[in-house]
C-alpha cells in the first residue's frame, strides 16, 4: 500500500541538495537580458516616449515601445479554454500600452546584453505622460463621473443567487439578525522565486518558452492568442518551479518573451522580474468590501445568508470576476440547510491587477461570513461551536445551489475535534471577564470549498505511464509540481494501483508542451481530485497490458494474476511469484517475436467536484495598550477526505496557515488613494510575517472517504488559508468585545478600533 | 549585479580619509546592509565607495584603562551583542542592535553604519543617547570628539562632514555606572523590520526614587532624540505608576512624531505614551528598583 504513508517526496533531495534546477539555472549562450519601462503614474497616457539615450547605452540591443507590439487585445488569466464565448477571460491588454492604468503598467521594453545594462538604459527611456484622475477605492471607482480606466466602463461584471428558499421570508422567521461590514485587503503571493521566463527559436517556426509556470499547456495557447500565431508554434517547457500559490497561474512574463526572441531573430531573451516588480506588477489577491446579514433563531437555527461584496480587480481584469463567482459558489456547500443569498460585482481601479491567489476568493467570502456567523452566536447567546455544529453540512444534505448531494462531510467532526484540542469549555470559563492590559481570547471559522473547478471549466487531466526495461515506471503528467508535492502523491497512486513499489515510479517533474499529456495545471486545488482517476486508468490499463504479456511469455491465464510489490504473483496466493517486473518488462521490449514497448496512455475528464472541510480554531492574547495581538495557539483540522501523505498533508497545511495569519495581522499592499502610488512595494515595508511572527502551527484530519474521488480523497492545497482569519476576528472580540471588521488587524487597525471602543 | 562605478579598498584610515576628501562624490561602504539597497534601488549617490572592510582595527570592542567602553565603528551587530564587554557594562547597546534586521545583516550590518547614516529610525540611536556616547572621528585635520547628543542634524543627516571617518564609539564610565537600561523596539513584525516607534530609558536610582532618568526615542522626531521634560519631571519621583504616568504625559511635549503612510502621528503619539511607561519601569526595575 502505498496511499496514506508518507514516502520521501520524489524532489526533496534534490531541492535541499540544491541538485534541482529552475528557471534561472539554466543560461544560454547569447542569452539577452530584458527590462520594462514602468509607469511612474498611477493613471495617464503616454503624451512622448524618447529611447535615444537608452540606446546609445554600449550593450543595449533594442528598444521596443508600445507603438512595436501587435495589435491584439488578450486575456492572461490561467483558465481552460472555454468553448462559450461569454465564459472566455476579459480581453483588456496589449503587450505594452499607451494608456497606463496603475504605477508600474508596461510603456517599452529594452533588450540588452546583461541584466544592469537594461536596467540603466531602462531609467534612462524618457517618458512624458499627462496624468488622468485616479480611482483606487471601491468608492472611487464606482462613483458615476469616475473615470474610465477601460472604454466599457468601471464595472466588469456582476451577478447574484439566491438558494435554499426566500431571504426576506428567512430573515422575517430569525429571533435575531446580525449585520456587518467587512473588508479585505491587497496581499501578495511572495512565492519564493520571482516570475522569470526566457524564449527563444531553434528553428525558423516554433518558439520554445521556459518558464516559472503554474500552467504549461494554458499558458501555450495564450501565448499564441497574444501573438496571434497558431498555438502548435509555441512550446512551453516548465522546469522545477519555487511556489506559485496562484501568481502563476496567470501569463505574465511568456508573451512578451516569446514576442522578443522573434524581434530579436530567435536569440535567447530572458525576462525576470525583482522583488520589487513582482509585488506590484504580477498579481494580487483582490481586495473586498461587503455587508453580511444573518438571520436565526434563539435555538441556534440559522435561517439565512444574505452577502453583498464588491471586488477590486485593480488596472486589469485577469481572473475578475471568477474570483467573488467562484468564492461565493464554494462557501455554499458549509451551511447547505438554509437561504443563501449572494450578490458580488466586480470592477477596475488604477491599482495593481488582482488574480489568482490560494484560495480564489473564498478567505474573502468566508471572512465576511463566519465573521457575521460569531456575531450571531453570540446574539443568540449560544456556544459558538455549537452553533456552527447546528448548521454545517451533514453527509446526504443537498447543495441548494448546485443541486448535487453532499457525499462526503467531516466538518461535524472537525469542530468537535478541534474544540477537545484547544481546550474550548475549559478556557471559556477561564477566560470569561476579564479586565486589565492583556486579554485572552478564543475564536473558531469553518470553511467549505471544492476540489476543482466543474462544471464551471473543463476538468480534464492527463497521464502516460511506460514500462521500461528494468521494471520500473516512468510516469509523465500535464499536472504540475509547484512545491506542494503533487508528484509525490501522483507517483503514492500509480504505485498502489499497479502494484508496484513508489521507488520504482519514475515521475518526470518538468512538463513541456510538446511531449507531456495536456492537463490544465495546479490551480483550485484541483489536482489531487482530478488526475487521480486518470493515474488510476493509466495504472490498470498498463497492468493490464503487462499481465497480458505475462501470458504470451507463461501461457497462464491474466485473470488469475496480479502484480504486488514489483512481481507478477498469483491472485489467491500472492506468495507465489510467477515472474519479477522487471523479466517482463526485458522480455517485452528484446524479445524478437513478442511484445512492444508496454505504455499506458489516458485523458480524463472529470464530471464531480466533491467539496471539502475545515475549521480553525485559535487561543490568542492581546496586548491592548501595545494594539498587539500574539498568537498562543492555533489549530486548524480539515477534512480532506483520505490523506494520501499526512506528512506533505500537514506541510501544506502548516504553509496555508502562516499564509492566512499574514492576511489577517500583517499583510496589505498600501496604496494612495490620490495618485495610485504603491507605498510598500518591497519585502521591508510589505509585512510579511517571519519566522518569529508566525506562531506554532497545528493541524488534525478527520478522513473521510469521498465517493466521487479515486483514491477517497478530497483537496487540501488552498483550503488551510481560508478560515485562520476570520478565527483570529472573533478571538479579538471575544478577548476585547471589538469586533474588527477588516484584515489585516495590525497594530494600526487595533489602535483605530480601540480607540472608538473606549479600551485605549 | 550593482552599478558601482568606483570602489576604492582603503588600506588604512589615513588612505581612507585621504580617499573620501578627495572625491566629493565618495560614500563609505561597510556593511553595505544600507548602500547595497540604495545601489538595488539605482541610486545615483552611491556608485562611488570606499570601502573601509579590510581596516581590522576598526572592529574592535574594548574596555580601555580608564573604564571607557569602546566600540569600533566597523563592529558588526552581531560582534556587539556578543561581546562580553557590552554584555557587562552596556548590555542595552548590544539588546537595541540584536533587534537589526534578522541575523544575515546583523552580521554585516555596523553601528558605525547605523549611526552615520543618519536614520531616524536606528536601533542604536536610543541606546548610544541614554548612554551619551562618544564618537572619536577622523579627519584630514585630524582626530576630534563628538557627542552624540547634537551629533543628529536632520533626517538622515549628521554632524560629519566629507572626508571625515568614525573610528569608534566611546562610553564613559559616567555614563553607564549605576545605571539599568532598557529598549523597546515597537514594530510591526518581530523581525526584519524597521522601529514604528523605538525608545530606550536609563534610570539610576537615588534610594527609592528617581536619581537621573534618560529617555530617548527614534521616529518621534525628525531625529532621535532625548525628552527633557520627561527627564526633568522624573527626578526624585518615587517608583510609582502614577509617576509613570506622569513621564508619560511629559513625554508628549518633548516629542514631534508625524503622520505618514506608515503610521499616524495618533497611533505614533499612543505608542510613545505607553512605552515611556514600560521602558521606564523596566529600566528603574533593572537598577534594582521596584514598583
Amino acid at each position: 500500500m502505498a496511499v496514506g504513508k508518507s514516502p520521501v517526496r520524489k524532489d526533496a533531495v534534490a531541492k535541499v541538495t540544491g541538485k534541482a534546477r529552475y528557471t534561472d539555472d539554466f543560461i544560454m549562450p547569447g542569452m539577452l537580458h530584458a527590462k520594462y519601462v514602468r509607469s511612474p503614474v498611477g493613471h495617464g497616457i503616454v503624451k512622448s516616449l524618447d529611447a535615444k539615450e537608452a540606446l546609445a547605452l554600449p550593450g543595449v540591443e533594442a528598444v521596443f515601445t508600445y507603438e512595436d507590439v501587435p495589435d491584439i487585445v488578450y486575456a492572461t488569466a490561467g483558465h481552460p479554454f472555454s468553448l462559450e464565448v461569454d465564459h472566455q477571460d476579459v480581453a483588456d491588454r496589449k503587450l505594452l500600452t499607451k494608456h497606463v492604468r496603475y504605477h508600474g503598467d508596461e510603456v517599452a521594453i529594452v533588450v540588452a546584453r546583461d541584466p544592469l545594462t537594461a536596467e540603466e538604459a531602462a531609467r534612462k527611456v524618457k517618458v512624458e505622460y499627462e496624468e488622468f484622475p485616479v480611482c483606487v477605492t471601491h468608492e472611487a471607482a464606482l462613483a458615476h463621473d469616475a473615470p474610465k480606466i477601460h472604454a466599457g466602463g468601471n464595472v466588469i461584471k456582476s451577478h447574484s443567487f439566491e438558494v435554499g428558499g426566500n431571504l426576506d421570508q428567512a430573515l422575517s422567521e430569525s429571533d435575531v439578525v446580525v449585520e456587518g461590514e467587512f473588508k479585505t485587503p491587497v496581499v501578495q503571493h511572495c512565492h519564493m522565486e520571482n516570475h522569470t521566463a526566457y524564449a527563444y527559436m531553434d528553428d525558423h517556426e516554433h518558439i520554445v518558452v521556459v518558464s516559472s509556470t503554474q500552467i504549461p499547456h494554458i499558458c501555450r495557447r495564450i501565448v499564441g492568442e497574444a501573438l496571434g500565431i497558431s498555438w502548435g508554434r509555441v512550446r512551453v517547457i516548465k522546469p522545477y518551479i519555487g511556489g506559485g500559490f496562484g501568481n502563476k497561474q496567470d501569463v505574465v512574463l511568456e508573451p512578451m518573451a516569446a514576442f522578443l526572441t522573434m524581434k530579436m531573430d530567435g536569440a535567447p531573451v530572458k525576462l525576470e522580474l525583482n522583488r520589487e516588480e513582482c509585488l506590484v506588477s504580477t498579481r494580487t489577491r483582490h481586495s473586498t468590501k461587503s455587508r453580511c446579514r444573518i438571520g436565526a433563531t434563539r435555538d441556534g437555527a440559522l435561517k439565512g445568508i444574505d452577502l453583498d461584496l464588491v471586488s477590486n480587480t485593480g488596472a486589469y481584469a485577469s481572473h475578475g470576476h471568477s474570483i467573488p463567482s467562484a468564492g461565493g459558489a464554494k462557501s455554499v456547500n458549509l451551511y447547505p440547510r438554509n437561504v443563501v443569498k449572494y450578490s458580488a460585482l466586480t470592477h477596475y481601479a488604477n491599482i495593481p491587477s488582482a488574480g489568482a491567489m490560494r484560495a480564489y476568493g473564498s478567505p474573502q467570502v468566508i471572512f465576511a461570513i463566519e465573521s457575521a456567523m460569531e456575531d450571531a452566536a453570540r446574539a443568540i447567546g449560544m456556544d459558538s461551536v455549537d452553533f456552527r455544529i447546528r448548521n454545517v453540512a451533514r453527509e446526504q444534505d443537498v447543495n441548494p445551489l448546485s443541486q448535487k448531494k453532499i457525499s462526503s462531510a467531516g466538518i461535524c467532526e472537525c469542530l468537535e475535534k478541534g474544540r477537545k484540542m484547544i481546550g474550548w469549555d475549559e478556557k471559556r470559563k477561564q477566560y470569561a471577564d476579564q479586565t486589565g492590559d492583556v486579554r485572552r481570547g478564543l475564536g473558531v471559522a469553518c470553511f467549505s470549498y471544492g476540489s476543482g473547478t466543474y462544471p464551471v471549466c473543463v476538468e480534464i487531466a492527463g497521464c502516460r505511464l511506460i514500462l521500461n526495461q528494468d521494471g520500473s515506471v516512468h510516469m509523465q503528467l500535464g499536472a504540475t509540481e509547484i512545491g506542494q508535492g503533487s508528484d509525490t502523491a501522483f507517483a503514492q497512486m500509480a504505485a498502489e494501483t499497479l502494484g508496484v513499489d513508489y521507488d520504482k515510479i519514475h515521475v518526470v517533474s518538468t512538463q513541456d508542451t510538446d511531449v507531456s499529456p495536456f492537463d490544465t495545471g495546479a490551480y483550485a486545488s484541483r489536482q489531487s481530485y482530478v488526475v487521480a482517476p486518470a493515474i488510476r486508468k493509466a495504472a490498470l490499463e498498463l497492468k493490464r497490458k503487462i499481465l497480458g504479456h505475462v501470458r504470451e511469455m507463461t501461457g497462464k491465464a491474466a485473470e488469475g494474476m496480479t502484480i504486488a510489490g514489483g512481481k507478477i504473483v498469483n491472485q489467491n496466493r500472492p506468495e507465489r511469484v510467477v515472474l519479477d517486473l522487471a523479466e517482463v518488462a526485458i522480455d517485452a521490449y528484446y524479445h524478437k517475436q513478442r511484445g512492444g514497448q508496454l505504455t499506458a496512455d489516458v485523458s480524463h475528464k472529470t464530471r464531480t467536484n466533491a467539496p471539502s472541510y475545515g475549521c480553525t480554531f485559535v487561543d490568542l492574547e492581546v496586548d491592548v495598550p501595545m494594539c498587539k495581538v500574539k498568537i498562543n495557539q492555533i489549530i486548524n483540522v480539515h477534512d480532506a477526505g483520505v490523506i494520501i501523505h499526512p506528512l506533505l498533508a500537514e506541510g501544506q497545511v502548516h504553509g496555508g496557515m502562516g499564509m492566512a495569519v499574514g492576511m489577517a495581522l500583517f499583510e496589505e499592499l498600501l496604496i494612495d488613494p490620490k495618485s495610485g502610488w504603491v507605498h510598500n512595494s518591497n519585502l521591508l515595508d510589505y509585512k510579511i510575517p517571519t519566522f518569529v511572527d508566525i506562531p506554532n502551527l497545528e493541524c488534525a484530519f478527520v478522513e473521510t472517504v469521498e465517493p466521487t474521488s479515486a483514491y477517497g480523497h478530497k483537496s487540501l492545497g488552498e483550503p488551510p488559508i481560508i478560515s485562520p482569519a476570520p478565527a483570529i476576528r472573533n478571538a479579538i472580540l471575544d478577548a476585547t468585545g471589538v469586533a474588527v471588521n477588516e484584515a489585516p488587524m495590525t497594530p494600526k487597525v487595533l489602535f483605530r478600533h480601540f480607540s472608538q471602543a473606549g479600551i485605549i | 549585479m550593482f552599478p558601482i562605478e568606483k570602489h576604492h579598498m582603503a588600506t588604512s584610515i589615513e588612505d581612507a580619509v585621504r580617499a573620501l576628501a578627495e572625491d566629493e562624490t565618495s560614500q563609505v561602504i561597510a556593511g553595505g546592509t544600507d548602500v547595497l539597497i540604495r545601489l538595488h534601488e539605482g541610486h545615483g549617490d552611491y556608485r562611488n565607495l570606499v570601502d573601509i572592510n579590510k581596516l581590522d582595527e576598526l572592529r574592535e570592542i574594548r574596555m580601555d584603562e580608564e573604564g571607557n567602553v569602546l566600540i569600533g565603528a566597523l563592529a558588526s551587530f552581531t560582534e556587539i551583542l556578543e561581546h562580553d564587554v557590552i554584555r557587562k557594562h552596556v548590555p542595552v547597546i548590544g539588546e537595541s542592535v540584536n533587534t537589526v534586521g534578522g541575523p544575515q545583516v546583523r552580521n554585516r550590518g555596523t553601528m558605525g553604519g547605523n549611526i552615520c547614516n543618519g536614520a531616524v529610525s536606528a536601533d542604536s540611536a536610543c541606546a548610544a543617547l541614554v548612554h551619551e556616547v562618544d564618537l572619536v572621528i577622523q579627519s584630514p585635520e585630524g582626530e576630534r570628539v563628538e557627542s552624540i547628543i547634537g551629533f543628529h542634524t536632520g533626517p538622515g543627516r549628521v554632524s560629519l562632514k566629507q572626508g571625515d571617518l568614525l573610528k569608534h564609539f566611546r562610553v564613559r564610565p559616567g555614563n553607564y555606572k549605576g545605571f539599568g537600561a532598557s529598549y523597546y523596539k515597537y514594530a510591526m513584525r518581530e523581525a526584519m523590520d524597521i522601529a514604528t516607534i523605538g525608545c530606550a530609558a536609563a534610570v539610576k536610582l537615588n534610594g527609592e526614587k528617581i536619581g537621573e532618568l534618560r529617555l530617548a526615542y527614534t521616529v518621534s522626531a525628525p531625529t532621535p532624540i532625548r525628552c527633557a521634560g520627561a527627564e526633568e519631571v522624573a527626578k526624585g519621583k518615587p517608583l510609582t505608576q502614577e509617576t509613570l504616568a506622569e513621564i508619560a504625559k511629559a513625554v508628549e511635549a518633548d516629542v514631534r512624531p508625524r503622520t505618514s503612510w506608515r503610521a499616524s502621528m495618533e497611533f505614533r503619539l499612543h505608542v510613545i505614551r505607553t512605552l515611556a511607561q514600560r521602558v521606564t519601569r523596566q529600566a528603574a526595575e533593572r537598577a534594582g528598583g521596584t514598583f
